[in-house]
């Protein structure tokens, strides 16, 4: 690992940089890092925060200092290639698309694209996208991989609130909005599933490094989720992705 | 068991140490923006250093207690009186039920932290009570104080041992200038070296834009090798954010947890009370310090919290005393 840094960001934390772009290679290397970190030893780690291409390390300089932290973390880098890394999990999320309540959107969309909207569907669907991280509100995914054939600009006027599970495109980026939030992605379908909630045992459910991949549902099945997503009794399919099957 | 908020002042909430271990998945921080003034405040009425206080910024609010407790209130001076007498900062005393707090002046700081023996009694929201008003959770309704609004005491204790002993020295004062130690990093080899020359040298004035997300300086442009934007990564707590008009931002409780702008340096965490508590119009000036320095105080600090804890004492009678009464009891 030649090209890691370590840089300061205050005297409780310091960020491991491990390259300089937005890539699958180095996110699924911090991927490692955090897994190898969690099941490490090393006294005094308070919260790992992963990014596209550095993971900040939160810890208590009471426990710890730098030098010695430092010292340790170059030896978990030093080890990573041997650490064996379980596949990425991929976060089944069902989404309702079209329509004027849900994804009002659509339609843009798929003329924009020259494509019908079943084929902007399809094309939304067929992807698993990698969870480069989680920022700008709880539960926001930064996810890559979305094909530029469906690509949109954002609303010339963003809408003053965009309901929690609204899934949308903007430019080459696709996700969905966590929380109640302004905004100006071009809204194409919306999950019953609540990707935040504060009151449950795992308050938010993608995690970085997992992969998204979405699911057409019609409305029966969205009413049937959101009554359940409600009771706090849905639980999303998870399942380990395929590196084969995904090529 | 509880105070009425009859005039919620500018800007009151609850806050406490700040909600750790969610920022991978994009939750702020939140917590104080003068984490110190908040232990000792805690450490004064007896409380654990992290206990939730009410943050009051520069006009505090309007208290009713109807219930006897024992607080402390550090930080900025705000005025504090009771009943319209003047009671003094960093000193615990009693408050009487039926008794009113008010805050009547700004004199020093912008922030003041009041502490209620045994905490307050709202939610546990992600393992804190700290208000998160962008994501509308923690302490009232996710929400800053408004008027009518009660808030319980959790454990009430208006019998806090050793009261008279409970005072330290103020250490918030008015001042308008001053010097904040920072770390070089992480994105420093992004600026010029005149750049970096202007950041350690000039002073830089506090604008009307600071909150608690963040305080927004103007001064001297400091000069980048190559524009202000990144690839995003974390920002901690303090994070010195310089965009590419070259002036700097401070990162505080509220920030967003990652950010794609350049970060020139970090203040070092004993001098998060000085930019806890600056307002608009004050002066700054950025020195270097190194990692060592920066740890070794912050040590110095923590062993310093510690000693006054010793010497006050425990808030409540020691319970071994009362096993061994009854113990001898028995025996007898």
């Amino acid at each position: 690992m030649p090209t890691v840094r370590f840089l300061l960001t205050g005297d409780t934390s310091l960020s491991v940089e491990f390259g300089n772009e937005i890539s699958e290679e180095i996110n699924a290397q911090i991927r490692a890092f955090v897994i190898a970190l969690e099941k490490s030893d090393i006294p005094g780690l308070i919260e790992l925060v992963p990014t596209y291409r550095a993971c900040m390390v939160h810890y208590d300089p009471g426990v710890i200092t730098y030098a010695a932290l430092t010292k340790r973390l170059a030896g978990v880098l030093d080890r990573l290639d041997s650490i064996v890394i379980p596949p990425s999990d991929v976060l089944e999320i069902p989404v309702l698309y079209g329509g004027e309540e849900m994804g009002p959107d659509l339609a843009f969309v798929a003329a924009h694209a020259g494509l019908s909207e079943q084929e902007v569907v399809n094309i939304h669907t067929a992807t698993e996208y990698l969870i480069y991280m989680l920022g700008f509100t709880p539960g926001f995914t930064y996810l890559g991989g979305m094909s530029e054939r469906i690509a949109a600009p954002r609303l010339p006027q963003p809408r003053v609130r965009i309901p929690a599970g609204s899934v949308g495109i903007a430019g080459k980026q696709t996700g969905v909005y966590p929380i109640d939030s302004p905004g100006g992605w071009q809204l194409i379908g919306r999950t019953p599933v609540k990707m935040y909630d504060p009151n449950r045992e795992t308050p938010i459910l993608p995690k970085a490094g997992q992969y998204i991949r979405f699911r057409a549902v019609d409305r029966a099945e969205y009413d049937e989720i959101a009554a359940a997503a409600e009771k706090g009794e849905y639980v999303c399919r998870i399942y380990p992705r395929d590196k084969e099957a995904a090529k | 068991m509880s105070v009425t908020v009859q005039n919620s002042g500018l800007l009151t909430s609850v806050q406490d140490g700040g909600r750790i271990g969610y920022q991978q998945f994009g939750v702020s921080v939140s917590g104080v923006m003068d984490p110190r003034a908040m232990k000792v405040a805690n450490i004064l009425v007896g409380n654990e250093e992290n206990e939730a206080v009410l943050e009051c910024t520069m006009l505090g609010p309007q208290l009713h207690f109807d219930a006897d407790n024992v607080i402390a209130i550090t930080g900025g001076d705000l005025g504090p009186t009771l009943d319209h007498q003047p009671v003094e900062n960093y000193a615990a005393f009693v408050v009487r039920a039926g008794q009113t707090l008010r805050f009547t002046a700004l004199r020093s700081g912008c922030r003041a932290y009041i502490a209620f023996a045994g905490g307050l009694d709202v939610p546990l929201v992600m393992g804190s009570r700290s208000t998160y008003m962008k994501a509308g959770i923690g302490g009232v309704e996710g929400r800053k104080l408004q008027k009518d609004d009660v808030i319980g005491f959790r454990a009430p204790n208006p019998d806090v041992c050793n009261l008279a002993q409970r005072r330290v020295a103020p250490e918030v004062v008015p001042q308008r200038e001053f010097t904040v130690r920072v770390l070089l990093g992480p994105q420093d080899d992004l600026f010029t070296d005149g750049g970096i020359r202007t950041f350690l040298s000039e002073t830089y004035t506090v604008t009307n834009e600071f909150d608690r997300m963040g305080c927004r300086m103007d001064g001297p442009v400091i000069e980048h090798k190559n524009g202000g934007d990144i690839i995003s990564d974390g920002i901690a707590f303090g994070a010195i954010q310089v965009p590419g008009a070259g002036k700097p931002i401070i990162m505080l409780a509220d920030r967003q947890t990652t950010g794609g702008y350049t970060k020139i340096a970090n203040v070092i965490t004993v001098d998060y009370p000085i930019i806890g508590q600056l307002k608009g119009g004050d002066r700054v000036r950025f020195v270097e310090t190194s990692i060592e320095a920066a740890q070794g105080e912050l040590l110095a600090e923590r062993a310093a919290l510690q000693k006054l804890k010793t010497a006050l004492g425990p808030a409540r009678k020691r319970e071994k005393k009362l096993f061994g009464l009854f113990g001898r009891k028995k025996e007898a």
